[in-house]
């Protein structure tokens, strides 16, 4: 598959936002995004997991499910393998790093369930990235998702001051105003 | 006895009616948006999307209330993990085998099952507490009540973007707008059908 490395950080960026466009990592966009502070520490954190599930499932794909022949028991080996992944990110945090940990710790068990981490994982293997292409398609899908996260804890922040009728409080105001900046996002389009 | 009988029947019953409305996943426990948003694009599709998740969760209830005495209470998570996922890898391949188009529509999120959290959800809340027939009926309690939620969802978003029902062409297709079927459209569709939801049948 023949595909520029800036073509794949604009694409999954911007034109086929990964919040906004595929509808995956919906849960911590609407749960976690009410600060703009902590929608940068779950963006931060999910950069990091996403990056290091790039490698290791595109490895595992290729070295094992596919000489073997077992390319069915992806759903299973991979949505383990993060599950292990993040609790060993977990560990390994906070021994040496526990500032960081501090700071990413809490969001790390909300991950598991994060369908863009395993989504993302599974398209990598559909698109037939390389390794190298892979890795770039992964970081940049999580860095769109943190962009998608961050604007909208923006938004959030002033929606939280402005009186909603009753019937549209909470998730369904929400769920508006990301309509809306996801029509923004569609501005992007045709971009690549 | 027969009023046992009744009695018995009537306490299923609402078992099951609880997760349509009152406990619906989608407009009162906001769980599992990602498929809700993502494959609503025709009601065929959200209904397609419904009934293999009902499925999933229907089984994966049954099983994980069988076995929820031989799991240490330390890795049941990783175990009803593996659970889920077996019977998502087996839905993924009797509907590749069986209705090829709506698993090419459908694409990414049949595997994406795995972490819909209204499964481990009940999986957790649910399953591991109670027995079997509870279990099972709570799964088809909530597996209608998310079908629904997506086949509702579905269904504007088909006739408001691309005017057909079900498929079905209403002969307005050239006058609609197309951005419901698009991203935007999604949000924008469940957002109003939550409000309607909260206005007139939340209690």
């Amino acid at each position: 598959m023949e595909t520029t490395y800036f073509a794949i950080i604009i694409g999954s960026i911007f034109v086929n936002n990964v919040v906004l466009a595929q509808f995956l990592g919906i849960c911590p966009f609407l749960g976690v995004s009410s600060k703009v502070e902590t929608s940068m520490g779950m963006g931060a954190a999910v950069t990091f997991v996403m990056a290091l599930s790039a490698v290791v499932t595109w490895l595992l794909q290729t070295y094992i499910l596919v000489p073997l022949g077992i390319e069915y028991m992806q759903t299973i080996v991979f949505i383990l393998v993060i599950a292990a992944l993040v609790q060993m990110v977990e560990i390994v945090l906070k021994k040496v790093s526990p500032s960081l940990y501090q700071a990413l710790g809490i969001f790390l068990p909300l991950i598991t369930t994060n369908c863009a981490v395993l989504g993302v994982a599974i398209l990598m293997i559909q698109k037939e990235f390389s390794l190298l292409q892979g890795l770039v398609y992964n970081v940049s899908t999580a860095l769109g998702f943190a962009l998608a996260l961050v604007i909208f804890a923006g938004l959030r922040e002033r929606i939280e001051f402005e009186e909603a009728p009753k019937a549209f409080q909470g998730v369904p105001i929400a769920l508006i105003t990301a309509s809306i900046l996801a029509m923004a996002f569609m501005g992007f389009s045709g971009l690549v | 006895m027969a009023n046992k009988v009744t009695m018995f029947l009537k306490d299923k019953l609402l078992l099951t009616w609880r997760g349509v409305i009152k406990e619906n996943p989608t407009f009162v426990l906001v769980l599992g948006m990602c498929p809700t948003l993502g494959t609503t694009t025709s009601a065929e599709n959200g209904f397609g999307m419904g009934v293999a998740t009902m499925a999933v969760l229907i089984m994966s209830n049954i099983v994980i209330s069988l076995i929820k005495n031989l799991i240490p209470d330390k890795v049941r998570i990783p175990a009803f993990i593996v659970v889920i996922a077996s019977f998502v890898t087996v839905i993924q391949m009797l509907m590749e085998a069986f209705v090829p188009s709506l698993y090419a529509s459908l694409g990414v999120f049949i595997p994406l099952i795995v972490v819909n959290c209204i499964i481990l959800g009940r999986a957790e809340a649910f399953a591991s507490k109670n027995g079997a027939l509870d279990s099972a009926l709570d799964g088809v309690g909530i597996g209608l009540g998310f079908t629904l939620s997506l086949t509702v969802i579905g269904a504007v978003r088909e006739v408001l973007g691309s005017g057909a029902f079900f498929g079905f062409d209403l002969g307005c297709a050239d006058y609609m707008p197309l951005v419901f079927v698009l991203a935007p459209g999604a949000f924008l569709v469940l957002g109003f059908l939550m409000v309607l939801f909260n206005k007139f049948l939340k209690k």
